[in-house]
């Protein structure tokens, strides 16, 4: 066995068209007992901002063999507030000090006048609103000094003010920024169902060129009052069959992308997560075989 | 005289505050496909908020969630989510008001003892995130490097933290989070607890005796010599240091020069 796993075409600075998952500090143990057939690892910028400790090193230790994604829960791209810019250095702190091979956030915000939720808020789809996020963007850009990926949101609220469909508003602020997309499928299968539009539809609407990562993630089915079904963006369990066939799809038209596999709630054993990103492993290499 | 501000009406304000107050109506404007009622989409957001803050208190304060109750737990951990929402992202800093919200609680009277052990929950969260750092041991004083550490200031570990407390803080500790075995208490004597990270571990034991007063020196670093002028038996630094050293209290923060003791 090789002392690393294959790196999965690696290029330097870039993440690997391979599978990662969200890295969880109880799997540490059995991350570093033997190689793992990921590409790298994905952490949310929030949980180490700490000065030190064991965060810093169990990140240390993970990126000398595999890639690390930074993923940020926090900043409010979306929101309509400026950027706190306190905030805004420790993400910058964070990335000089871990160089991750990619950064990403949220279009979503998630505070208001100094005040934290903790959750992915929805806003409205308007001109001034896209203004204001292709700002954040070129201001968080301008800070890190790299590119960054923005991902697609799960939403279940709709605003009678948006006048720009969701892939046109992502697409506008990848075109005016230069910022590339995460495509969180998951969240787009999610949304699609709340809003009752088609998935497939969505997802053709969807600007595919500038994706750079892929979020695979398990959901919830809520009880509606409706006739239409409630989807929650759960993170909580296994990807459903109709996300991994919407993921086929996808990289069907782009390509291998990294993907990542998110479990954050009831998280299971190491095997069991390893395995999901075996699937979408399993996925990339049938694409790459094929082309 | 002002009138008291109105609940903002419109934009991101809005929403936010009506995610913030369980009696408020969604804000105006919504749109729920299916069917759906607004209220019950809205809900979605209002419960994660909610739900999603409990939870980092109760993986912040695990002690004091074994000693209330789950049930309990949530009920105080959510009016203090309703009324002191965090005030930044990074929620390892989320609940430093937290012990006194227990203390002002009527149902904790009969557990006078849980805010101090909050606190020492907090104190070992800052002491896990705090910055890397050599700790001092014993050997750097040893007869050959001595000279070089008598000239060097001595400094708290950046981890180090510490509570004086009425109640047998540590002891409970240990006993609610599976340290040690619970059974009754024989004396309900007053500790004080020493929170260090010689490494990345986290270690809790009790405040070795007069070792506060050596720690309070240290505010600001001192040299071996200047701290032993200042302290006086019995608190004097042939007995005060050493088990301040064996637990990773201390380190010589001074980079430039070679430590005592060699290699870090």
């Amino acid at each position: 066995m090789p002392a690393h796993p294959p790196r999965h075409d690696v290029a330097v600075g870039a993440l690997p068209a391979g599978p990662g998952v969200g890295y969880k500090p109880q799997h540490f143990a059995a991350i570093t007992a033997a190689a793992q057939p990921l590409a790298f690892f994905e952490v949310h910028a929030e949980n180490y901002m700490g000065d030190g400790g064991r965060p810093h090193a169990d990140l240390t230790r993970l990126h000398q063999d595999y890639a690390v994604s930074i993923h940020g829960v926090g900043l409010g791209l979306g929101g309509s507030a400026p950027l706190d810019a306190a905030h805004l250095a420790r993400l910058v702190r964070l990335c000089d000090r871990h160089q991750p091979e990619r950064f990403s956030e949220h279009l979503a915000w998630a505070g208001h006048d100094g005040l934290f939720l903790n959750d992915l808020l929805p806003l409205p789809y308007t001109p001034e609103r896209l203004d204001q996020v292709v700002a954040h963007v070129d201001q968080l850009q301008e800070a890190l000094r790299r590119q960054i990926l923005l991902e697609n949101p799960a939403t279940y609220l709709t605003f009678a003010e948006s006048t720009i469909p969701e892939p046109e508003f992502l697409g506008e602020i990848a075109r005016r920024t230069g910022c590339g997309l995460l495509l969180d499928v998951n969240n787009l299968f999610v949304s699609a169902t709340n809003h009752a539009l088609s998935p497939q539809a969505l997802l053709r609407a969807f600007p595919l060129a500038p994706v750079g990562e892929i979020h695979l993630a398990g959901h919830a089915s809520a009880t509606s009052a409706g006739p239409a079904p409630l989807l929650l963006d759960a993170h909580g369990g296994v990807v459903a069959d109709p996300v991994w066939a919407l993921f086929e799809t996808v990289i069907a038209r782009t390509g291998p992308l990294p993907t990542l596999i998110e479990w954050d709630n009831d998280v299971p054993a190491w095997p069991v997560l390893r395995a999901e990103a075996e699937r979408a492993g399993a996925v990339l290499a049938r694409c790459r075989k094929a082309a | 005289m002002t009138a008291p501000a109105l609940p903002p009406q419109t934009g991101d304000a809005a929403f936010a505050h009506a995610c913030l107050t369980p009696a408020a109506p969604p804000p105006q404007g919504l749109r729920a496909a299916g069917g759906d009622p607004v209220a019950r989409r809205f809900a979605i957001h209002r419960t994660t908020v909610r739900v999603t803050l409990i939870d980092a208190l109760a993986v912040a304060f695990p002690v004091v969630r074994a000693l209330v109750g789950d049930a309990y737990f949530v009920a105080a951990a959510g009016a203090f989510v309703a009324h002191n929402p965090p005030r930044s992202p990074v929620l390892a800093h989320y609940g430093q008001e937290f012990p006194e919200h227990l203390a002002q609680l009527p149902g904790t009277a009969p557990l006078p003892y849980l805010p101090d052990v909050a606190r020492l929950e907090r104190l070992m969260i800052e002491a896990y995130h705090a910055a890397d750092a050599r700790a001092a041991c014993r050997a750097d004083l040893a007869a050959e490097t001595l000279a070089a550490a008598a000239t060097l200031p001595l400094a708290r570990h950046p981890a180090t933290r510490w509570l004086r407390s009425p109640w047998p803080v540590v002891t409970l500790w240990r006993m609610n989070s599976g340290h040690l075995p619970l059974r009754p208490l024989d004396q309900w004597t007053a500790e004080a607890a020493l929170v260090t990270r010689p490494e990345l571990d986290v270690e809790l034991s009790l405040l070795p005796p007069h070792g506060e007063r050596l720690l309070e020196e240290l505010a600001t670093p001192r040299t071996l010599g200047a701290l032993a002028e200042r302290l006086a038996a019995p608190a004097d630094l042939a007995t005060v240091l050493p088990p301040l050293l064996d637990r990773g209290a201390l380190t010589w923060p001074t980079t430039s020069q070679p430590r005592p003791g060699g290699a870090s």
